[in-house]
């Protein structure tokens, strides 16, 4: 079902609350150089070793925009379904902090270059709600302040200032912790899939603010309804929560503490808060100041960004499947079930090599293979998929085998453990090892006379209690070292045994 | 647009500038008298006119997606008061 999003009622003193979270999620857009100098983008380097004369906000250095940074704010915008916006413009943002050489971030205010788009998100349990997304916009990042190298200052390094971000903003979409981290997972499996953002989260290269307030049961439907925000409460935004782990605890945290005020005669106020995950709470930064303390205003040295309507068409035609299609395609093109097809696509990489694997074979089986034992395995390892040991091409041969009858399901395990374990091919494990399973009806037939003839109680026990034919298939997969076809076997046993 | 000395303080402390508590009353008799002059133009009518912003007929140039530019860390910090390990160092700042 596709819905708005699920509440969670939160217990008060004075009766039940619920949340509601926005999110801004600032994206680094995958680059070789920044948005408007020339200096590489990239993690790791020396301090100050990719800075430009424009990042450091030299006198008289110009910014001229870096045209594939565009595109991938483009793309992106066509991956969330959102308007593109023709015309768009850069303005000022002003601010004094170290780290920030100009003394004003070059954002999109007015006129941002990706308007109204949606994201469609999956629950746990299956079900899924959409997230409007406001707008999309590019902008400057600053650089980065150690405050823990010298007791009586502050060391700045600018490599990271005038990378290109792309800040995606939702509309107070989504009602739990859970919801909220269900958004930005979906969001960094499409920015993954389009390219346009690596969503490694440890590098801090894709970071989420998120607004969080609370109000009454109720109150949130009337804001759907009218679009009138006075319905909602007073929001707060929580900074620093770049883990999936933070964002929850930050949530919930913070919303207790609104309900709380709000539950003891007082106001919230709006302002900036801090998490920290030490204390798992989060405390004001400073007075958020008003949106025009911020002093925006166009910035005189870029022009307009007028975007050709054909160069848009041409990204379109360019975009790669995105989840959603993949998804729908896996289940009805091998018929994988809801569950199987979103795990597959979770991982781009993962995906194609299902579909590697898949061709020709039992695509159900291949799935539960791809999704289980080599997930597990590669879990485990840390390995990623696309870096398996076990390539596509093996897990086929392996699936075949199985589907041929010539090794059972849990013979097709003990192949699997040595193929990770670097013995060869699921077909020279078999052979090397004498693992096919015994169809041949001679030696079958041979294995169960002896059986009867050596058993004469138990064979005629079993034609009063049919279901004591177990025994003989136990005594069966013995003697053959598991590998008899249980379905000859059981035919060969019950004809023998005149059941 | 009048401007009064409690502006004209908030709009000098957004911008770091320190302006003496004598010096408010004066600025903001200076500023409205801008403000004033550049309020005339309200009178002209634009409507329908796409505001101006460039006065040379061309759009933004573009850069390619490549690295030009920096390598450079001691050209960076040659004009930083003080530096050090090829970090700017500046005086603490605490949030």
């Amino acid at each position: 079902m596709n819905d708005v999003a699920n509440t969670k009622l939160i217990q008060g003193r004075t009766g039940p609350w619920e949340i509601v979270l926005g999110l801004e999620v600032h994206a680094q857009v995958a680059s070789n150089a920044k948005l408007f100098s020339g200096a590489a983008v990239g993690f790791g380097a020396g301090p100050n070793a990719q800075v430009s004369l424009v990042d450091a906000a030299m006198p008289g250095m110009l910014p001229v925009i870096n045209r594939h940074c565009v595109e991938q704010a483009i793309k992106t915008g066509l991956g969330l379904k959102a308007q593109i916006n023709e015309r768009s413009r850069f303005d000022r943002k002003n601010y004094f902090y170290p780290d920030l050489p100009q003394g004003y971030q070059i954002s999109q205010f007015k006129d941002p270059i990706v308007g109204e788009g949606e994201v469609i998100v999956e629950r746990d349990d299956g079900s899924t709600f959409t997230v409007r997304i406001e707008r999309l916009h590019l902008e400057q990042d600053a650089g980065k302040s150690l405050h823990d190298q010298d007791p009586n200052f502050t060391y700045v390094d600018l490599n990271r200032a005038g990378t290109a971000l792309m800040e995606i903003v939702s509309r107070p979409d989504m009602r739990s912790s859970e919801e909220a981290a269900a958004y930005v997972k979906k969001l960094r499996t499409i920015l993954i899939y389009l390219g346009t953002c690596d969503g490694d989260m440890e590098k801090g290269n894709l970071r989420a603010d998120v607004n969080v307030s609370v109000c009454r049961p109720g109150a949130y439907e009337k804001y759907r309804a009218t679009g009138d925000f006075g319905h909602l409460g007073t929001r707060c935004e929580i900074k620093n929560v770049n883990s999936f782990r933070f964002m929850q605890q930050a949530i919930e945290y913070e919303a207790r503490r609104q309900i709380e005020i709000i539950e003891d005669g007082g106001k919230v106020d709006q302002e900036t808060r801090l998490f920290d995950p030490n204390k798992v709470e989060t405390r004001s930064m400073r007075s958020k100041e008003e949106a025009h303390d911020y002093r925006y205003f166009p910035d005189p040295d870029l022009l307009p960004l007028e975007l050709d309507p054909a160069w848009i068409k041409q990204i379109e035609a360019g975009l790669p499947e995105l989840p959603d299609a993949k998804k729908a395609r896996l289940q009805s093109q091998y018929g994988l079930s809801s569950y199987d097809a979103g795990v597959l696509i979770a991982e781009q990489a993962k995906a194609d090599f299902y579909e590697a694997a898949a061709k020709g074979r039992d695509a159900k089986l291949v799935a539960n293979w791809v999704t289980n034992d080599l997930a597990a395995k590669l879990s485990a390892g840390g390995i990623d998929i696309a870096d398996s040991p076990i390539k596509p091409s093996a897990i086929a041969e392996l699936v075949q085998l199985i589907e041929e009858g010539v090794i059972s399901s849990k013979i097709a395990k003990d192949v699997f453990e040595r193929m990770w374990a670097g013995e060869g091919a699921a077909g020279e494990i078999v052979e090397k090892q004498g693992l096919k399973q015994v169809s041949d009806t001679g030696a079958l037939e041979k294995i169960i006379d002896d059986l009867i003839a050596a058993n004469p109680g138990q064979a005629s026990a079993v034609k009063e209690k049919p279901q004591a034919i177990g025994w003989f298939v136990g005594q069966v997969m013995k003697a053959t070292g598991g590998k008899a076809n249980p379905g000859a076997v059981n035919q060969l046993l019950k004809a023998k045994l005149g059941l | 647009m009048a401007i009064d000395a409690a502006t004209v303080r908030k709009v000098a402390r957004l911008a770091r500038i320190a302006e003496p508590e004598d010096r408010l009353e004066p600025l903001a008799k200076e500023l409205s008298g801008i403000l004033n002059w550049i309020e005339q133009l309200n009178e002209v009518d634009t409507n329908g006119v796409e505001p101006m912003t460039t006065s040379v007929a061309t759009t933004l140039p573009m850069r390619d997606d490549v690295v030009t530019d920096g390598g450079d860390p001691a050209k960076v910090l040659a004009n930083a008061p003080k530096s050090a390990k090829d970090f700017f160092v500046v005086p603490k700042v605490v949030e």
